[in-house]
């Protein structure tokens, strides 16, 4: 059994639980500090953790071998920590526009935490699904969450149909898998999963459940609920979606790709290319007319899944985990430049019917810290040096040009990535140009609470950090990688 | 510690400094710009006098291992090519920095954007890691863009911003891709160019010319449209005309010269196959760039537009020296580039004067400004005369010793020849019509309140710019005999057989005894 290797997610479930109950207790105005209390205990969590206290970061199998804790589930789990514990702190900032429930909230944020947390040991397909599904529910009520409002009910339903009918690919897709070659584990799969490439059945079962999990990372084609999802939701549950669940989507595609089916991945290559270069490309370019700033994240978040794939491509083609050090580098800068963003957009525009980039407009004149901030999460997203996105897009484009001389996909895809690098500095300068050059309505300084301020630093800190001194977290970001064994 | 390293090091300290400095201390904001850059020039200054003729390698070096499982580390180190560069760079940097009185609002965030600029232009110069290389040129460009966005001029500066932004964003992710697919197929693991270049010279391990033929174009249109190379100019005149003055000072001057410093350090002695199969179509782009611009910039009526692109025109040479791949052409490219860099700042700053004065830079408006304005005018003569390239100046020396590279090469006369007609003719014609239009003739009543540059600050930036000019133009020595050495090296490593029969010796002393 090795039970204590889930300890981790067990207290964050039980965490979870605590704020529920708590919650019948609590006065309603203490219930914001419920928030605090939550990230506190994912702060401790996290620190048991880094100090590799506990079994959180023993590797090993559990439950015949459905479950796996090695390097890179332990990368994981320290990045959902993290960033769930910027999302709840967000969460009690924005519980103001919460009308009640908003403890709930915060559980629901700790049960998808869970959900992500089993994704990132996944080794197997009956887990894949339950964690899968645990992350997608949750998010349903997350994402129409702010029930008064038209537009964030409308978000949810949005994302209950389509991450239905996702659902019923990936389950669909696991029959099909299961039923022609009759292995749920990844470790048994992987062996015989060569016999399998000229089988119709099987690889159609492969492709649906490669849907359900295009769905989490919004790559194209499944990219379409994206952009409303991410207008209508509540911010911070947009936040935790475009981290979270986009990073736990990647934990999964990682881990099928390239433990479950290694074989077939390599002669899928081309596949891999072309819903990269598209991605990006789609993204990008529908980001350019965008007015509304989440919206525009949520282009961008399509565009850097793009980015990601990059990785992956280069992966299926080589020989080496190049690919995925790079994916989780870049991972790693997009949760503090994204969580950056969306930190300057709860606090600046939760008072406001809609998230337009004029609502940004003389922010550097309103608080100089919210306007650098957001600028250097622009710059970031952009991949402009010293910040990490540099970093991140440095790497990523080196895997992919690595595989250049023996697939001259490659540098098409590469090109194609610099393309869509050039459109991006286009749209996410337009934000910038609207905090410093545009005319404000409101001139009020904005307040920043003690843990917003705090969050922020850290966001800011992560992003220089990783730009400027990548050396030790590459080291990290590789060693995880590692675990995939290619 | 190198001493590049303080050099790279003051702007950017300062930088970190001024952020926590007060919005409303601003003397002490200028006083740390101007001081840090300062120091960094009289360093510069220190590092160029201490610098030894004839001994092998790179000086000043330093190396500190940052991502090793990559092959990146901070090297930094100087020879003979970029000795003078970023001397250049520091002055031209103080100078801006002295420039920046124009600036008055949300002055905190200039300044630090400004110092940010010049520690990553020095640093892009002094780096000899292709990494770092490339980071500290984008250091420096992020903070270009900033700047003409927020305190540019002109009615077309929101389009001027974002066409220099997407411009050289494009320019230098092409170059990237071109540096992560030499890194990668050279094999050698390292983004180190010393040890790069050592490596790919060694016998088996040269790029296969399929590699170099799919480099080489990447790094030169890459590099090209940071340059401004015809037909990827367009960005410039605009995007100077909209910049404010110590950002086009910096930009123009020092900024600029990173790609052609690129393509010498990196393009040549790395890809001498390509480099000797894309000489000709290289010469005749610059052809574009001298003749085409400079025939542009006579057209023009705003003066701002027409130093813009007699900056574009003075770029021709440079490409025109490095297409020759031979020392003497490779020697006039490098003090080109030193001497055009202490101009286009210079050029930069008086127009940046002029319109501080005038509000406008159409030159039918000005007129006789020469009796309100006895310094800045002065000032604006000589410079004019620098961009004709008179006797006199650093720039003739530069121009001069390209026009012999070129001659010598058989195939390059006619170029050498159109250049010659380029420089001469069409620069003295725009450059001279320029300074009658605006400095002679009849004084418009409107300029009346027009005051000179009064003080010893006012006038130090365009004093130490001119000296520099005259400095390197009456003993280029100081210059050509730190160059030849390591042009002597890229050139042999570009074209192996004909450097050795390249008769290098008697023009380059013929040039030395004049």
């Amino acid at each position: 059994m090795n039970f204590p290797l889930i300890s981790l997610e067990v207290c964050v479930l039980i965490l979870g639980l605590v704020v529920l109950v708590a919650d019948l207790w609590l006065p309603v105005e203490r219930k914001k500090l419920l928030g605090y209390a939550a990230a506190a205990g994912l702060t401790f969590l996290l620190a048991i953790n880094l100090g590799g206290w506990g079994h959180c970061t023993e590797p090993g199998h559990a439950f015949n071998d459905m479950f796996v804790q090695d390097e890179l589930s332990i990368f994981f789990n320290r990045f959902f920590l993290l960033s769930a514990i910027i999302v709840l702190i967000m969460i009690a900032e924005f519980s103001d526009q919460i009308a009640a429930g908003i403890s709930e909230y915060y559980s629901l944020v700790l049960f998808s935490l869970v959900g992500m947390l089993f994704a990132s040991s996944v080794n197997n397909f009956a887990l894949l699904f339950v964690s899968l599904e645990l992350i997608t529910v949750s998010f349903y009520i997350l994402t129409s969450f702010q029930r008064a409002r038209g537009r964030s009910l409308e978000a949810g339903v949005k994302y209950l149909i389509i991450g239905a009918l996702s659902t019923a690919f990936t389950v669909f897709g696991i029959t099909l898998v299961w039923g022609t070659s009759g292995k749920f584990s990844f470790t048994e799969l992987s062996p015989v999963a060569a016999q399998f490439s000229e089988n119709k059945l099987f690889l159609f079962g492969l492709l649906f459940v490669i849907v359900g999990l295009g769905f989490k990372i919004s790559a194209f084609p499944f990219q379409i609920w994206t952009p409303d999802v991410y207008e209508g939701a509540p911010t911070p549950s947009t936040a935790f979606l475009a981290i979270g669940s986009k990073a736990a989507g990647f934990a999964l595609l990682l881990r099928v790709l390239f433990t479950a089916v290694p074989a077939i991945t390599e002669q899928k290559v081309n596949v891999l290319i072309i819903i990269s270069a598209i991605t990006i490309l789609y993204g990008n370019l529908c980001a350019l007319p965008q007015h509304n700033v989440k919206r525009l994240l949520g282009y961008s978040g399509i565009a850097h899944a793009g980015y990601m794939l990059l990785g992956i491509a280069a992966m299926a083609g080589a020989k080496t985990t190049d690919g995925a050090a790079a994916i989780l580098y870049y991972l790693s800068g997009y949760l503090f430049t994204v969580l950056a963003a969306f930190l300057v957009i709860t606090l600046v525009m939760r008072h406001l019917d809609t998230e337009e980039i004029s609502g940004l407009a003389g922010l550097a004149g309103r608080s100089p810290l919210l306007a650098g901030t957001m600028t250097l999460s622009m710059i970031s997203l952009a991949g402009l040096p010293p910040l990490a996105g540099f970093f991140g897009k440095f790497l990523l484009l080196k895997a992919v040009i690595d595989e250049g001389p023996a697939n001259h996909c490659y540098y098409y895809l590469a090109f194609i990535a610099l393309a869509g690098v050039v459109i991006s500095i286009y749209y996410y300068f337009g934000v910038v140009r609207a905090m410093f050059w545009g005319q404000a309505e409101e001139t009020l300084p904005i307040k920043i609470s003690g843990p917003i301020r705090v969050a922020i630093f850290v966001c800011i800190a992560g992003m220089f950090w990783l730009g400027v001194f990548p050396g030790d977290w590459l080291e990290v970001a590789r060693n995880s990688a590692s675990a995939l064994g290619l | 510690m190198s001493t590049l390293t303080y050099i790279i090091g003051w702007p950017l300290l300062a930088a970190i400094v001024l952020v926590f400095v007060p919005r409303s201390y601003r003397v002490i904001m200028r006083a740390v710009a101007i001081g840090a850059t300062l120091i960094s020039a009289l360093l510069a200054i220190k590092m160029f006098a201490l610098f030894h003729l004839g001994l092998p390698g790179y000086q000043f070096e330093q190396q500190i291992h940052w991502v090793e499982s990559v092959g990146i580390s901070y090297h930094v180190g100087v020879d003979g090519i970029n000795v003078g560069l970023v001397l250049m760079g520091a002055i031209v940097a103080f100078a801006a920095a002295c420039c920046s009185w124009e600036i008055q609002t949300r002055e905190k965030e200039f300044y630090i954007l400004l110092l940010v600029m010049a520690g990553g232009i020095l640093g892009a110069f002094a780096s000899l890691d292709m990494f770092f290389f490339y980071f500290f040129h984008e250091l420096a460009l992020v903070p270009t863009f900033i700047m003409i966005g927020l305190w540019g001029r002109g009615e077309r500066k929101n389009y001027a911003t974002f066409q220099i932004t997407l411009y050289l964003s494009l320019g230098a992710l092409i170059a990237l891709i071109g540096l992560i697919a030499l890194y990668t197929q050279s094999g050698a693991g390292t983004f180190d160019i010393p040890a790069l270049i050592s490596y790919l010279h060694e016998p088996g391990h040269q790029l296969s010319s399929q590699s170099q033929n799919f480099i080489f174009p990447l790094l030169l249109f890459g590099f090209g449209i940071l340059i401004s190379l015809w037909p990827f100019h367009t960005w410039a005149p605009l995007g100077y005309g909209s910049a404010p003055t110590p950002t086009a000072m910096l930009h123009a001057g020092v900024l600029k010269k990173f790609g052609l410093y690129g393509l010498i350090r990196i393009a040549l002695p790395m890809m001498p196959d390509a480099a000797q199969r894309w000489v000709q179509p290289i010469a005749w782009l610059a052809m574009g760039n001298l003749v085409y611009c400079g025939w542009v910039a006579m057209r023009q009526k705003d003066f701002g537009r027409l130093i813009g692109y007699s900056s574009v025109a003075h770029m021709g040479f440079v490409f025109l020296g490095i297409a020759t791949l031979s020392v003497v052409g490779v020697t006039g490219a490098v003090v080109v580039m030193i001497a055009h860099g202490f101009l286009a700042a210079l050029t930069f700053a008086l127009s940046g004067y002029l319109y501080q004065q005038t509000r406008t830079l159409e030159i039918r408006e000005l007129g006789g400004l020469l009796r309100k304005l006895p310094f800045i005018g002065t000032v604006l003569v000589m410079a004019a005369f620098a961009g004709c390239g008179l006797p006199g100046f650093a720039n003739f020396i530069g121009e001069v010793t390209v026009l012999f590279g070129a001659w010598q090469e058989a195939p390059l006369r006619a170029i050498a020849v159109l250049a010659c007609w380029g420089a001469l003719i069409i620069g003295a014609v725009y450059m001279l019509r320029a300074v009658r239009n605006i400095l002679h003739g009849p004084i418009n009543a409107r300029w009346d309140g027009v005051l000179d540059a009064s003080n010893f600050w006012r006038k130090l930036p365009y004093a130490l710019l001119l000296v520099c000019l005259l400095v390197f133009g009456f003993f280029p020595r100081l210059l050509t005999d730190k160059i030849r050495e390591p042009a002597n090296a890229i050139a042999q490593m570009a074209k192996p057989v004909m450097a050795n029969q390249a008769p290098e010796g008697p023009t380059l002393s013929a040039l030395h005894t004049k």
